[in-house]
């Protein structure tokens, strides 16, 4: 069984690779196949770990179990959730904006306080905190002070949209996006060996796993 | 007749039992409390106690707790001495607990504090550890309205240029003109991601051109309920332009929600339907150089705009025109020249101005040994 399992894969991994040369019937394959069975076990992982915990559950206990009545407070969020359905409906195809504005209220709501907090916030005091260290910082250290503190104010020049990019803001901002190239091409750097690794781990299971249980 | 000797041993005897006694009566953790942990959801209670002294000998703490009438049971590992606090995250909401902290001395030997008094974990309404946060939102929020105000008011607002999306009607109009589909992408992000909405106002602007033109719009989604917030702003855009009957609802359809099945049906559209523009806009991971370079191997005119900052070098190195991270997001008014949206950008820029301002003052205060931004930042976060 192991051993169909390693056919299987390397067969797979070798269609989807076809499409290094060009598109191919394979590659077509392993394409549709990928995506039906995604789909399928979606659906599935909603089922057991959406559906199941959080509507049939508390509706179940709600009516079996006297002290757990307020389950059916459940049934809120349950017929918000309908709404979506309502899309099946050309006449009643409106109602659905009720749950989109509800679901994009809440993810703002919780996301806008986080942003502020961990890309702002942090990275100001990121930026500021070796400078109440300055004293006992080496001279490699304070440079690299230095230079996130010119890093940072040239970048932010260049995202600023309604000022005119001319004269001092204009030399600013191409500070900023020399530095942001710098930093994108270290993250690029950084990626693709972290993509090549996978690549090899690929080439190790085809040469390995795969030739070697055929030899 | 005792000796004396044996006098002498007796006493030793009892002055060690005694001393023994007394040394472990004070190695017993003292002060021990018990109290609901203070903005949380109330799934968790802290309890601390006072430090032992060093030379008691005490090598750990376990924590033993007790629900209403039920028996006692250790939780967590052993705590290293030292410890004077330890938070149990695993309460179930409504029950009420009582503990005893349990001192471990180095020969193996136990000694129980006193029994905590009943606790329940309650959960907070507001968090006031971020109230310093709360009044800095207030602040933005209101420095944004009120340039959205004033932009409403007939003030002119000036936007920089922003080639990126100078391109976009170019792009638009090269689909048109080779009779080929425009393929928009909105990436990874769920409705939640502010990139996800910022690409969905980019669409909708896009969606107006196509329709002027009845140039196709294909939009594979990977999350559902995207897909519906999508085929509303494109109907809705079509709609808008005099056009609804070219609004095609099959053309924005439901891919898979798994990543790179995503990025393999996607390249697989690209090469068969080779649409002669590309917009990869959102939130990308791991699938972006897929996308892009197979975008590329047929020749397609890309648009990429992301705030994933890790995901951007692949978008500068394989796309024709990158918004990086706040271009997506200034691309709404960009395009529209819409007030709301305009004024929203103003403000947006004086929270930028904010944040400089903060920085510069706060080296200058660090440098003359004043701390109170890195503070306040402290409490904030």
């Amino acid at each position: 069984m192991e051993t169909l399992g390693i056919w299987i894969a390397a067969i797979l991994t070798l269609c989807i690779y076809s499409f290094l040369y060009r598109d191919n019937p394979f590659y077509r394959f392993a394409e549709h196949l990928l995506v039906g069975m995604s789909v399928g076990y979606i659906i599935v992982i909603t089922i057991y770990f959406g559906f199941i915990p959080y509507a049939w559950t508390p509706i179940k206990n709600a009516v079996t179990d006297e002290t757990a009545r307020l389950g059916f407070l459940t049934l809120i969020p349950i017929c918000m959730g309908c709404l979506f359905f309502a899309r099946l409906s050309s006449r009643r195809a409106w109602l659905i904006r009720y749950p989109i504005a509800i679901l994009m209220g809440i993810s703002s709501g919780i996301m806008i306080p986080n942003a502020l907090q961990t890309d702002i916030f942090a990275q100001v005091r990121g930026t500021i905190d070796p400078y109440s260290r300055i004293g006992v910082l080496s001279a490699f250290e304070i440079t690299g002070a230095i230079l996130m503190v010119i890093g940072v104010v040239c970048t932010l020049t260049y995202f600023f949209f309604s000022v005119e990019h001319r004269g001092p803001v204009n030399w600013l901002s191409k500070v900023g996006i020399a530095f942001l190239m710098i930093g994108f091409g270290s993250a690029f750097g950084n990626t693709v060996m972290g993509r090549v690794a996978l690549l090899i781990q690929r080439v190790d299971f085809l040469i390995n796993d795969w030739i070697g249980s055929i030899f | 007749m005792i000796k004396t000797t044996q006098w002498v041993a007796i006493c030793l005897v009892l002055c060690l039992s005694v001393s023994t006694a007394f040394s472990q009566e004070s190695a017993a953790p003292s002060n021990v409390t018990a109290v609901d942990t203070p903005n949380d959801d109330g799934s968790s209670i802290t309890i601390k106690w006072d430090a032992a002294a060093e030379d008691t000998g005490i090598s750990g703490y376990q924590i033993l707790r007790q629900i209403a009438d039920g028996d006692l049971e250790e939780i967590g590992e052993l705590l290293p001495a030292g410890t004077t606090t330890y938070v149990d995250s695993a309460i179930e909401k409504g029950n009420i607990y009582t503990y005893i902290v349990r001192a471990t001395t180095e020969t193996e030997a136990t000694v129980d504090s006193e029994q905590t008094i009943p606790v329940k974990g309650t959960g907070e309404w507001f968090h006031t550890g971020k109230t310093a946060l709360f009044i800095v939102m207030l602040l933005f929020s209101a420095t944004i309205v009120w340039n959205i105000y004033d932009a409403r008011s007939g003030k002119e607002i000036f936007v920089r240029r922003i080639p990126g999306l100078e391109a976009v009607d170019e792009a638009i109009g090269r689909a048109t003109e080779m009779g080929r589909s425009i393929l928009y992408v909105l990436g990874l992000g769920s409705i939640g991601r502010v990139a996800t909405i910022a690409s969905m106002t980019i669409l909708g602007q896009v969606a107006r051109r196509t329709a002027d033109y009845e140039t196709p719009l294909r939009v594979p989604c990977i999350d559902p309920i995207v897909l519906n917030v999508v085929r509303e702003v494109v109907k809705t855009s079509y709609i808008d332009e005099g056009h609804p009957d070219a609004y095609n609802e099959e053309n924005i359809f439901y891919l898979t929600g798994s990543q790179f099945a995503y990025a393999a049906g996607v390249d697989g559209m690209m090469v068969r339907e080779k649409p002669a523009a590309i917009f990869l806009q959102g939130s990308f991971a791991a699938e972006s150089l897929i996308l892009a370079e197979t975008g590329n191997s047929i020749g397609a005119i890309q648009i990429a705009g992301t705030d994933s900052e890790h995901q951007l070098p692949f978008f500068i190195a394989a796309c024709d025109y990158t918004l990086i991270g706040e271009e997506l997001y200034a691309a709404t008014a960009y395009l529209s020249k819409d007030p709301m949206f305009l004024g929203s950008l103003k403000g947006q820029d004086w929270g930028k101005v904010l944040i400089l301002g903060m920085i510069v003052l706060g080296v200058a205060l660090e440098i003359s040994g004043i701390n109170w931004i890195t503070t306040l930042l402290q409490q904030v976060n």
